[in-house]
């Protein structure tokens, strides 16, 4: 069975790194140390068991929207086994928010479909940078496709797809239709590392670069100026005031434990 | 005034906390409507319980021809209602479906979405904490109907008598949104402990615990806390999924968070680094943990949290 795949990957700064803000109120993402979103790992790993279930005709396309260095992220997909890889690149994409970012994202993919039509859009829980959670489903909206989200175990039969989903209040199992987006939280299976040979054979994976005019998306459209949303001010949390640390000898570690949680009234 | 719409967050008609404290928040921007999706039978219930809390209105729509679908129906009727009802804002519980029915919503209203607000004054401006809680960012909507999704313990329930009056409406749900079927629903056992997200005070335990969450609960049960975990603790199997606190997991922003053989991780960080008071209890003096806390104890857990937890049933008695 032949199932095309597209799975959305993100190029965020380092979270272990030291992040930071531009003077402009949008998120550093040259003067930091990036990578591909380990939460989009997932979504890489889920589309690759998916095309190993299903066989060879399968394709997994990693499409990426971010600057120049973003390509990581791309080939880092390439890397674990994805086919081929879209990157779009536009000055113009700079500072923008998950709507302009959810409508860039649904026109690659509209483009990509009109290639080949495509059964799978695959996303990650969230991002590790803003961590809206919430570009999967705007893609759903966006393509007019069955939203299939958050799953912690993928299955899938024919073009029927069934997840089980951790919801707010209830476990779901939850089940779609093919084409259908679908994305993935960290509980559904460790990501592969990419092999020396994997690493070796993603160097001749095609790599197209695409701007916005290539997908049909006007500059006015995207970046700072378009969004619908203004940050007014970014602050760094004031770093904590040192605690009291004490060594518990003998038991005076409850004892101590016990009375700062008294003078803090929580008893 | 304009009406500010908040939708309801309830488990079967029952309704949560994060409720009031959104109603509370309404009131700073306009007439709280509250939103009320659910059991149709349930909804009169349900009004007695948001008037209480400044709910001017209250808007019923019956979930039964609804529920079967995954968000796509939800953000649907709301749409329907912000056109019909114009409101100056519209408030949305920030849990991970409420978020999704946001991100729907904002499309189709063609209006800016904001997620996981800590705090919402006038304008409205919102303040969210991000990169693992280092930084404070406050922000507005510039277009369309401000779409606000807001944490848990982001204001205290401000009590205050609303008119409640109800109105039933029945928004037209297109077959495109009935696409994504919700087959089988289990509902979370229930702990008898407060809920994550929305508990005053948080013990977790990690890898320390060494699978034993004993002491861990038992603290919790002094303090009337929930119980947390970290990633290692989850990924060990020793708890499940949804007690994970961090990046991955549930974000707490608790009075009192109780930290206890949790290395601290940046992973973790990030789901509690925004608590009010922190104290951990961990065998390593150098974990990274001890840097963000009000009050550490270096030793184990094992024999701290018991002799603890004992002690403070001795001073409730």
């Amino acid at each position: 069975m032949q199932v095309n795949i597209v799975v959305c990957v993100k190029y965020v700064p380092d979270a272990t790194a030291d992040r930071q803000f531009e003077s402009d109120n949008t998120v550093d993402r040259v003067g930091v140390d990036g990578l591909l979103s380990e939460l989009d790992e997932y979504g890489a790993e889920q589309s690759l068991q998916i095309k190993e279930k299903a066989g060879d005709d399968t394709t997994v396309t990693a499409l990426c929207v971010g600057p120049e260095k973003a390509v990581d992220a791309v080939r880092k997909a390439l890397q674990m086994g994805a086919d081929k890889g879209v990157h779009v690149l536009d000055d113009a994409i700079a500072g923008s928010d998950a709507i302009a970012t959810s409508l860039v994202l649904a026109k690659a993919i509209e483009k990509l479909g009109a290639e080949t039509k495509v059964d799978l859009v695959v996303g990650g829980l969230a991002s590790t940078d803003a961590g809206m959670s919430v570009v999967p489903a705007m893609l759903a909206e966006r393509l007019g496709l069955p939203q299939v989200t958050l799953a912690a175990v993928v299955e899938f039969q024919g073009d029927q797809v069934r997840i089980k989903r951790d919801g707010d209040a209830a476990t779901e199992v939850v089940g779609g239709t093919m084409p259908l987006v679908l994305s993935v939280t960290d509980q559904s299976g460790e990501a592969r590392y990419p092999s020396f040979k994997g690493i070796m054979a993603a160097k001749k994976k095609p790599l197209d670069v695409w701007s916005l005019s290539d997908i049909g998306v006007d500059a006015s459209e995207v970046g700072a100026g378009a969004a619908w949303t203004e940050v007014v001010e970014t602050t760094a949390r004031p770093p904590r005031t040192a605690g009291e640390i004490v060594k518990d000898e003998d038991g005076s570690g409850a004892k101590a434990l016990t009375e700062f949680l008294a003078s803090k009234k929580f008893i | 005034m304009s009406e500010v719409l908040v939708l309801i967050d309830h488990v079967e008609g029952a309704v949560k906390k994060p409720t009031y404290e959104l109603l509370t928040i309404a009131k700073r921007l306009g007439e709280p409507s509250a939103v009320f999706i659910g059991p149709a039978d349930k909804a009169s219930e349900v009004a007695d319980k948001v008037k209480k809390y400044g709910a001017e209105k209250v808007y019923v729509i019956d979930d039964a021809p609804l529920k079967g679908y995954l968000v796509a129906p939800k953000a649907e009727a709301l749409q329907q209602l912000a056109e019909k009802a114009s409101p100056a804002a519209i408030l949305i519980p920030s849990s991970a479906e409420g978020k999704e029915i946001g991100g729907r919503l904002a499309i189709k209203l063609q209006s800016g979405l904001i997620t996981d607000a800590v705090d919402v004054q006038e304008g409205p401006v919102t303040t969210q904490s991000v990169f693992a809680g280092n930084f404070t960012v406050t922000a507005k909507v510039t277009q369309g109907t401000p779409i606000i999704t807001v944490k848990p313990n982001s204001a205290a329930p401000e009590e205050s008598e609303g008119a409640a009056a109800v109105e039933e409406f029945s928004p037209t749900i297109s077959d495109g949104a009935k696409t994504a079927q919700i087959v089988a629903s289990q509902p979370r056992k229930a702990t008898g402990r407060p809920e994550l997200t929305e508990a005053a005070i948080v013990v977790s335990g990690g890898r320390g615990t060494g699978g034993n969450f004993e002491p861990i609960e038992a603290l919790a049960d002094a303090l009337g806390a929930a119980v947390g975990a970290s990633r290692a603790a989850v990924d060990s199997g020793w708890m499940p999924h949804s007690f994970q606190v961090g990046q991955t997991g549930k974000t707490v922003s608790p009075q009192l968070y109780v930290a206890n053989g949790i290395s601290g991780a940046i992973q973790h960080r990030a789901g509690m680094q925004t608590s009010k008071t922190i104290v951990a209890v961990n065998k390593d003096d150098e974990a990274p943990m001890f840097e963000l806390v009000d009050f550490g104890v270096v030793g184990d857990l094992h024999t701290v949290l018991p002799a603890a937890t004992e002690q403070i049933n001795q001073r409730k008695d």
